[in-house]
């Protein structure tokens, strides 16, 4: 039974084996390393999830000796991971932890890294995987990424070498561009792993489970039933700390580009033939072709972005955007972005997608509402009562994540009135999992080598065909924009974009 | 579980459906009184237990934490009872908070003596949530009471490790794998042990390695033979080992098994340190040289590579330690799945039996 090909072990067991390796976190001090990704791996290495030989590289530009940056890790570990840490685990993680201090453009950092990565090599006694994991600012992706290559370890005799390379990638279809160039002029696209943190989220997974393993929906999964698709990402804070990063970026770059268009992806895609990474990943790039580009006249008609104004949440004053810390002196910097697409293909035809990201708004949530058309007849007195509705498929991605189907019912008594009802199942009160973090299954995944959950070359570039020519016109009509108050809906001029009969659902 | 929200309920002589009536009505009353309140609704499980050791194997369900099932019926036994006495309770591990969830879990024990075996199916049948998987447990053995109410069940939890003789354990399980599927505790505390097996010879260059193996010596807690023979069972069962009667010699068991292109000797030795049950180590050779050793240890196994040049690695494979409790949750999770090796392994054990 065994051979050479497969490893007939591994059948029944949940983990998958990983191969031995060494992941390289460059910008190893940064928030995202503190708050993320140690945390992920200590969680990994909790549940025995880690490769058996596992070693761990900081790259950052500030001094400092191996055990400082061991005692940063034991720091952030302890404050953020979704468990208490065992002594035992964290003290062997710790023990293969290094440290190489320096400037991203500055190659002998390359050179003490090569010298690093061999070392852990020789006290395994194998060849490991290596694992670059870029958490930096999106400069230094080129820059990385190319000095890998001059220093040759953009490949490794005998094992898998690999780049993990965070968001955004680009701010713009000609960065995305010229980000995609560099980066495949060292390494193969099999290699490179663009994270999309929503991709590792168990409930956009899910999405996939609730489309494709239940046979009741996909007969009616089309333009003859569903009139409207809505899906909603609203935040019920400010931009907090991330002054820097957000007003450079906004809502259409900070979610839209990315997050929710792959949301629309995974409600408009085709059943794949199989869930291999190319067949799931193809079904969804041939979904942002049939999406066309707005030319600069459609922008008005099915764009429109603003800003919060000063509001209340929860019942506290809070500030405007433009009165936030950190946010440029009348900045144009939308914080709400809402969009109508329409996916031209045989089966969407004619169906809007709308879209809406926010910050400051009523509440949290992340949803996608499919609205069905209305039955063609009625036969019931619609008087004295709400009134048939068309049914309403939600899927409601957080904070309560679980599919709600709104029905018409009955209303008990003599008349045959009828008014909407909710079926509701919620995920959590059927499963006895928690859930990982998102980081953690990503991690994962890209040291197996498993690119189903991450985003391709043509991906990106496709989700930017759709973004950029909205983003050239707000650029060239730099405001003011429309307001809406902290704490509320969103602007009253998001109806504008809405087709007749249409609204937006309540957040 | 820790619980902040408890609605109970008692009666003395009473009958499975107005226990069931109820838990119906602390539903509602629960749900009324907070909208964030809702039942989860992912197990049953049905607790068959000596009514003296009821308190011990409460605490045992409360330390699985998460994997607590959604409707918990323990049947607590006393062999003169001769009335029907229940009580109920409804909690939440919190308070919902404003626009979220709490999750509400029951449990009911139904305290019943020997007049109440024969139609034991007819009160536990009733209480169970139907359309929801049902998980039966029986602690204290009572194979009548287990058979009695298997039919209700779509799985059945053991520790194979509870059988005094490991013989017995193994011709209990396959008994049962034939009506229902096993959960095994004894199998699932070395689900660590296999995985790291499987991933020592995941690298293409190690496959051809397991074709090679020729030793194989476990060491396991002196009430844990079972363990080792079910990993035993397991490696013959994947690698199409053909396993010969175990022979003791003193406290040790050995035997062999033929591969297709070589004989395994096997050696099973009981560990007298070990304090935790299951698996203490295990140590493969191969025709080739290789050796590999893997050991109990803090913060995970211990593991041991010696090539064929004779070159040695040591190093530990992180992984805490789940504890007992971890493993009895693991068992109700493992209850909604369905793992393929489990019956083949335990049909490569039973081949061992002296």
């Amino acid at each position: 039974m065994a051979s050479e090909q497969e490893n007939p072990l591994v059948q029944g067991l949940e983990r998958l084996p990983v191969a031995p390796t060494t992941l390289t976190i460059f910008g190893a001090t940064g928030d995202l390393a503190q708050r993320k990704l140690l945390p992920a791996l200590y969680n990994l290495a909790h549940e025995g999830g880690l490769p058996e030989r596992f070693f761990l590289v900081g790259v950052a530009r500030g001094e400092k000796a191996h055990e400082d940056y061991r005692a940063e890790c034991e720091q952030a570990i302890e404050r953020f991971s979704r468990r208490a840490p065992d002594a035992d685990v964290l003290r062997g993680l710790l023990e293969h932890v290094r440290y190489v201090p320096g400037t991203f453009d500055d190659e002998a950092v390359y050179g003490e890294l090569a010298r690093t990565l061999d070392e852990f090599e020789g006290q395994a006694g194998c060849e490991l995987n290596r694992a670059f994991y870029l958490s930096t600012a999106p400069t230094f992706f080129p820059v990385i990424v190319e000095a890998l290559g001059r220093q040759g370890l953009e490949r490794h005799e005998g094992a898998e070498v690999r780049v993990i390379i965070e968001k955004p990638f680009g701010t713009s279809l000609q960065e995305a561009r010229e980000l995609n160039g560099r980066v495949l002029a060292v390494f193969e696209e099999s290699q490179v792993f663009r994270i999309d943190h929503y991709l590792g989220k168990e409930t956009v997974q899910n999405m996939m489970a609730f489309r494709f393993a239940n046979g009741m929906f996909e007969p009616l999964w089309n333009r003859n039933y569903i009139d409207s698709v809505q899906i909603t990402a609203a935040e019920d804070i400010g931009i907090g700390g991330r002054a820097g990063y957000y007003d450079q970026a906004g809502a259409l770059r900070d979610l839209i580009q990315n997050h929710m268009l792959q949301l629309l992806c995974h409600v408009a895609m085709e059943p794949p033939v199989s869930f291999t990474a190319e067949e799931v990943r193809n079904e969804k790039v041939k979904v942002l072709h049939a999406i066309s580009a707005p030319s600069a006249q459609d922008v008005a008609e099915m764009a429109v972005r603003a800003q919060y104004g000063p509001g209340h949440a929860g019942g506290e004053d809070v500030a405007g955007y433009l009165e936030e810390e950190g946010v440029r002196e009348g900045s144009t910097t939308e914080t709400y972005a809402a969009l109508r697409l329409e996916v031209d293909n045989w089966r969407w035809a004619g169906v809007p997608f709308y879209l809406r990201a926010g910050k400051r708004l009523t509440r949290k949530i992340t949803e996608i509402a499919v609205t069905l058309k209305p039955v063609p007849h009625l036969a019931f007195s619609q008087d004295g009562s709400l009134g048939v509705r068309p049914n309403q498929l939600i899927l409601t991605l957080q904070p309560n994540e679980g599919v709600t189907l709104q029905l018409g019912a009955k209303i008990p008594g003599t008349r045959m009135m009828i008014r909407p009802v909710n079926m509701e199942f919620l995920y959590g009160t059927a499963f006895l999992s928690q859930s990982p973090e998102a980081y953690e299954r990503l991690i994962m995944d890209a040291m197996r080598g498993d690119p189903t959950l991450f985003t391709r070359n043509d991906e990106v570039e496709a989700q930017w065909c759709i973004c950029d020519p909205i983003l050239k016109v707000w650029e060239e009509e730099p405001g003011p924009l429309a307001q809406y108050e902290a704490g509320s809906q969103g602007p009253a001029e998001a109806r504008e974009i809405l087709f007749e009969g249409h609204g937006w659902r309540a957040i | 579980m820790p619980a902040v929200s408890d609605a109970v309920w008692g009666a003395q002589g009473t009958t499975p459906e107005a226990i069931e009536a109820a838990l119906r009505n602390l539903l509602k009353e629960r749900h009324a009184e907070n909208g964030g309140y809702v039942p989860a609704r992912v197990l049953n499980l049905v607790a068959f237990v000596d009514g003296q050791w009821s308190g011990e194997v409460a605490n045992r369900l409360r330390g699985v934490g998460r994997y607590h099932a959604s409707r918990t019926i323990v049947l607590s036994y006393e062999r003169g009872r001769e009335r029907l006495d229940a009580h109920a309770s409804i909690a939440s591990e919190a308070d919902p908070a404003p626009g979220e969830l709490a999750l509400l879990r029951e449990t009911v024990v139904v305290e019943i003596g020997a007049r109440h075996l024969d139609d034991l199916a007819t009160i536990v049948d009733p209480l169970v949530v139907s359309d929801m998987p049902t998980l039966l447990w029986s602690p204290h053995g009572h194979p009548g009471a287990v058979d009695a109410l298997l039919g209700l069940a779509q799985a059945v939890l053991v520790d194979s490790i509870d059988e005094p003789v490991w013989r017995d354990a193994v011709e209990r399980a396959q008994k049962l794998s034939r009506r229902a599927y096993v959960v095994d505790l004894a199998w699932l505390r070395s689900m660590p042990w296999r995985e790291r097996i499987a991933s020592t010879f995941d690298p293409p260059r190690m496959r051809g390695e397991l074709g090679k193996i020729e030793e194989l010596s476990l060491r396991h807690h002196p009430d844990s033979t079972v363990a080792a023979v079910l990993l035993v069972g397991w490696l013959a069962s994947r690698l199409g080992w053909r396993a010969s009667p175990l022979v003791a010699r003193g406290e040790t068991l050995v035997g062999s098994a033929k591969g297709r292109r070589q004989n395994v000797a096997v050696r099973l030795e009981s560990e007298p340190q070990q304090t935790v049950r299951g698996l203490a180590g295990l140590t493969l050779r191969t025709a080739s040289g290789l050796e590999l050793s893997l050991d109990r240890g803090p913060g995970g196994l211990r593991a041991r590579r010696r090539e064929r040049g004779g070159e040695e690695h040591e190093w530990t494979i992180l992984g805490a330690s789940r504890g007992e409790a971890g493993v009895l949750g693991e068992g109700i999770r493992q209850a909604l799945l369905r793992d393929p090796t489990y019956v083949p392994a335990l049909t490569a054990a039973h081949a061992m039996l002296p």
